[in-house]
């Protein structure tokens, strides 16, 4: 059987209930925080108030002197570290501060409040020095970087852009706005770590155990072999708990000053806006050019975002661009403004979902100038092979995604002048955008499956389920790869203990871990056929697929989206959505539907309502909590009518899958930005559409 | 969180004695502003006298057929009682607008009262504020200050009152009554909270130990037919960006009386006394009520961030008016 054949199956496809579901709602699953290990400290960081200079003078001496302190850790007393390539990690190394927030000290004490009053009476001064942490496109510093995140080239340059812009008979040219947002899963980063002989075990809020290992172990110079990280269940991590952060670092470090005793760290929900990632602010220069009959003859998308001084991120912003429609010449740029700033990091679609934003609103403004329905516009403008590879989709169902949403929403009838429907103080309007996001492959993942007797199968691989189902659906994959029934499966996820697994991120769990579930079950029925004995084991490596050279892939979608906006007050609200997806066969339609769900509604949170606000006088964000950083509530969220099409992508991998955890966020933004336009004739160019930009 | 003693008094003078020797004590009621507080060290007091017992936790009517709102009635059953929702219903729903319903359920009516800004440099140790650190500065004036005032500021302060039940107990002309060293008094509402001025670090002019016991709602006919209108940056769950509390009384298409108070605008719920003057008299239509919102609004000195304030304010007075004309 080639890797690339989907079996059909009789789990895969099920809605299964999740089968984690009675131990998280009894709360008997365990979180990071909440593994019981022997007396536990508590550990509450010392942050610096300062964006740039030295810490100058630490008087901890009330704080030490308080009953239940053992530790106050700062640069003074910390271990040296083996490893501080990464400036990210390398904490507690130097006085030197490098950004506001950052860590520079802790207090370990024997209560969480005993730590948090004390870090609280600790004195620090600082020789600061000036700072700089303003993103403005018209900086004279910006820099090209080598390559942007995920090793895609900074810059493409496809025919005579300039050229076929000068000469395009319909133009545009806009820029378009993201603000810095703040990932916020509903569990914060968490650690619990414990040393013991010279070992450390974590007990880590993660998206990848096994990263973390391959991490931290070099920075305290440790083989891996040494280093245990478990994270059998985790509330959420939307790409921030992707890599370690900091604080991870500063438990491990400040655990091995206390050795004997575990050190607890959890992060407040104000301390989730300093240290643990965000997604970058952005400026998107979009122009587009087009003949008489709407035919895009020309795209350029020039991105401009930050990083941080002490490490790059380059968010690679404009590449869904560089493939999602066809065009005479296509230019895209990435530049970077290197500031005193926290480092920015993964969010749910990093790259896509920003870059989407900006396109699509790009797409429904250029639809108005050409005098095209802007559902037709994009059809008019569909590829027949992808142009960064020059290769064809191993499928691709934009056009069905259009259709069918435009059928089931009602779009036939649109007027599309806007600022005509008003249904009493409401301005009623309606707006479509695309969605694309790649199968996303990591290799290096194993899986080890062992007959336990009595008919039952052990599968083991140490990937992490960030509350989207993973224990369901790799159990619902495994059954299918033995043939047996999903309750003989004890899966085992979640631990370096078991084996290699890439992490939960890009989309790209299922097809590695699935593909590699589906090559440890061949092999395994090839060795010890369909009746092996207990103990029977194998273990196998994730295959290469090489229909990769053959295809590109992708999933699409679009959105249909019904905005009203009060005439008086410029509030918005969003009373349906609908979502049509091609993202090949669905593994669990109830999981995959809050998938889905979970991030259109991150869209209409990036859409109306999420904006983390830096002060450039202090360097931080000042709206650090969840009564002042806003994200959708119950009450914001309509109709969410969501489906997805029947589609065969054998080429994808055995499961025919295509990896369903962030296309729901990249483009809705934008069917709201278009919406909203509809309704109200006001087109926002930066988001969040807030009232204030709104209200006449 | 700095480590404070706690008390349990037996009656509302022991609670008002305990206080007084106590310069840096405080009430606790539900504890939903005064704990969040306590534990980011903006408010760090020694000594902690829980009142929430102590006073009255009922809602009855009074001699003058008003109503008396006891300082430990919750805000989930102030807002559900069946008076409140036909004769004040401004009341019952500028409390639903509020926070949300775990919070309301703790959250008390004198607690809310006396609830702080929500001024984002306020309530982070770090960053200059006169108002927690009266001569520090006062960081908002400069920053971002989308939610703050466009009336009544001072050059020390520029914070908002985030209660919405404050705004609509301003239109109802209540009086707050409170129990303190010196014995008891009854203050109007509107002289309950103070402009800035060259103290911002005073929310109101109570002295400390004085203890709120009940809010007096006077009867008021027209106040059935009044409304709250709150615009937020979300359907639910956040503070005002502008809200008004309005009530009206119509005969003949003419305005007899009118009430408006607005929050989100100033250092204190405020009465809109201007419009309300403008408006008496005058015919009932959009045009008026425009107008008398422009006159209200003429003193008023938006900041960096807030300009779109006066025009939002001007549009849910204007549409909260016509709608009380409407209905009638
Ligand atoms: C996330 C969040 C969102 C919120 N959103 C809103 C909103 O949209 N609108 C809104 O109006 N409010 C909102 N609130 C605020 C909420 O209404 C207040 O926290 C609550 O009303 C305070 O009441 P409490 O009884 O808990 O007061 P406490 O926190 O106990 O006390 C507050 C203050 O009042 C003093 N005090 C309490 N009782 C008395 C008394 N009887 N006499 C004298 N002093 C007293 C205390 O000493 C303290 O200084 C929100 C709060 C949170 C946390
Ligand atoms: S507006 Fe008032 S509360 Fe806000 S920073 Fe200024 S002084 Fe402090």
């Amino acid at each position: 059987m080639s890797t690339a054949t989907r079996v059909p199956g009789r789990a895969i496809g099920a809605p299964l209930d999740r089968i984690d579901g009675p131990q998280k709602v009894t709360g008997t699953a365990p979180y990071a925080y909440e593994h019981h290990v022997g007396y536990p400290l508590y550990l509450y960081p010392l942050q610096s108030d300062i964006v740039r200079g030295r810490v100058a003078q630490i008087d901890a001496s009330a704080a030490e002197a308080l009953p239940g302190v053992i530790l106050v850790i700062t640069h003074e007393n910390a271990p040296r570290l083996a490893d501080t390539s990464d400036k990210e990690l390398a904490i507690l190394q130097s006085d030197e501060v490098a950004f506001r927030g950052q860590y520079v000290g802790a207090v370990v004490a024997e209560t969480f409040e005993i730590a948090r009053h004390a870090a609280q009476i600790i004195k620090i001064s600082y020789d600061e020095k000036a700072h700089d942490v303003a993103l403005r496109a018209d900086r004279d510093d910006l820099y090209t970087p080598d390559r942007v995140s995920g090793g895609f080239p900074t810059d493409t340059e496809e025919g005579d852009f300039d050229e076929a812009f000068s000469s395009a008979a319909v133009k545009l040219d806009e820029t378009y706005a993201t603000p810095m947002e703040h990932n916020n899963p509903m569990e914060p980063h968490t650690t619990v770590a414990v040393w013991e002989g010279g070992d450390l075990t974590l007990y880590e809020s993660t998206q990848g155990p096994h990263r973390v290992k391959a991490k931290v172990a070099p920075i305290f110079g440790l083989d891996p072999s040494r280093v245990r990280v478990v994270a059998p269940y985790v509330g959420g991590g939307f790409g921030s708990k992707g890599l370690p952060h900091a604080n991870t670092i500063l438990a491990a470090l400040a655990a091995r000053k206390v050795e004997g005793r575990p050190v607890k760290f959890a992060l407040t929900r104000q301390q989730m806006f300093s240290c643990v990632g965000y997604r970058t602010p952005t400026i998107q220069r979009i122009r587009l050019g087009a003949d008489e009959d709407g035919r895009l003859t020309a795209i350029s998308h020039e991105v401009v975002e930050q990083t941080a001084k002490i490490k790059e991120f380059a968010e690679q912003t404009a590449i869904a661009t560089r493939m999602m429609y066809a065009t005479g010449s296509r230019r895209t740029t990435h530049r970077l403004a290197a500031l005193d700033v926290p480092v920015p990091s993964w969010m749910r679609a990093p790259g896509e979902c920003p870059g989407m934003y900006a396109l699509e609103a790009a797409m429904d403004e250029m639809a108005i100038k050409c005098n095209l329905d802007p559902v037709e516009f994009r059809i008019r403008n569909e590829p027949e092979i992808d142009a960064l590879t020059g290769l064809p989709y191993s499928s691709r169902n934009l056009v069905a995604c259009l259709r069918e949403g435009a059928r089931r929403f009602g779009w036939e009838d649109r007027d599309p002048i806007p600022c005509v429907w008003r249904e009493g103080r409401w301005l009623v309007g309606t707006g479509v955008a695309s969605a694309t996001y790649p199968v996303g492959r990591q290799p290096g993942s194993r899986v080890r499956i062992r007959c336990e007797g009595d008919g039952r199968y052990a599968v083991e691989i140490g990937a992490a389920d960030i509350g989207t189902g993973t224990w369901t659906a790799l159990t619902q994959i495994s059954a299918d790869a033995l043939d047996v029934g999903v309750e003989v499966i004890d899966l085992k996820i979640g631990d370096t203990n078991v084996p290699f697994a890439s992490v939960a991120g890009n989309s790209s769990g299922i097809t590695s871990w699935g593909s590699t579930i589906f090559e440890a079950a061949r092999a395994f029925r090839e060795q010890h056929g369909q009746d092996p004995s207990e103990g029977d084991e194998v273990e196998a490596g994730m295959p290469e697929n090489p229909e990769t050279d053959n295809y590109a892939m992708h999933a699409f979608g679009a959105y249909f989206v019904e905005a009203r906006v009060d005439a008086d007050t410029g509030e918005v609200r969003i009373p349906r959505m609908t979502g049509v997806f091609a993202v090949g066969n669905i593994i669990n339609p109830k999981t995959a539907r809050s998938q889905f769900i979970g991030g259109m509604t991150m869209g209409l949170g990036m859409a109306l309502h999420e904006e983390s606000l830096v002060d450039p006088r202090f360097g931080h964000v000042v709206n650090h909590d969840f009564a002042e950083y806003h994200i959708p509530t119950n009450a914001d969220v309509g109709e969410m009518d969501i489906v997805w099409i029947e589609e065969e992508d054998p080429y994808v991998n055995p499961m025919g899958s295509k990896g369903i955890g962030e296309i729901g966020i990249v483009g809705s933004s934008a069917a709201i930005a278009n919406a909203v336009y509809h309704a109200s004739g006001i087109r926002v160019r930066d988001l969040p559409i807030t009232p204030d930009k709104l209200v006449q | 969180m700095k480590p404070y003693h706690y008390q349990r008094a037996r009656d509302i003078p022991g609670a008002v004695a305990a206080l007084a020797e106590q310069p840096n004590g405080k009430y606790l009621a539900g504890g939903t502003n005064l704990v969040d507080l306590m534990k980011l060290e903006i408010m760090t007091p020694d000594m902690l006298v829980d009142v929430r017992r102590l006073t009255s936790d009922r809602i009855e009517e009074t001699e003058d057929g008003g109503v008396r709102i006891g300082a430990a009635v919750t805000n989930s059953d102030l807002a559900a009682d069946r008076t409140i929702r036909s004769c004040y219903p401004v009341l019952s729903q500028a409390l639903v607008s509020g926070a949300s319903g775990q919070l309301r359920n703790l959250a008390t009516t004198g607690g809310n009262l006396l609830q702080r800004t929500r001024c984002v440099y306020f309530y982070d140790t770090t960053t200059p504020c006169n108002k927690r650190e009266p001569g520090s500065g006062c960081s908002a004036i400069d920053g971002h200050n989308k939610d703050h005032a466009i009336l009544g500021a001072s050059e020390r302060c520029v914070a908002t009152h985030p209660s919405d039940m404050a705004v609509a107990m301003t239109a109802l002309e209540a009086f707050v009554n409170v129990h303190g060293p010196d014995g008891e008094r009854r203050i109007p509402i509107e002289e309950l909270h103070r402009p800035p001025g060259d103290e911002p670090e005073r929310d109101t002019t109570l002295e400390h130990g004085e203890l709120i016991t009940a809010v007096d709602l006077p009867p008021l006919a027209f106040a059935s037919n009044s409304k709250y209108r709150k615009v937020r940056e979300r359907a639910s769950y956040a503070f005002a960006l502008v809200s008004v509390a309005a009530a009206l009384d119509v005969e003949d298409g003419t305005v007899r009386d009118v009430r408006l108070a607005l929050g989100g605008v100033a250092h204190k719920p405020w009465r809109a006394t201007k419009a309300e003057e403008a408006l008496r008299g005058e015919q009932a239509n959009e045009a008026n009520f425009r107008a008398a919102a422009d006159i209200e609004l003429e003193d008023a000195e938006p900041l960096r961030d807030n300009a779109f304030k006066v025009p939002l304010a001007r549009n849910i007075i204007t549409r909260a008016l016509l709608e009380l004309s409407e209905e009638r």
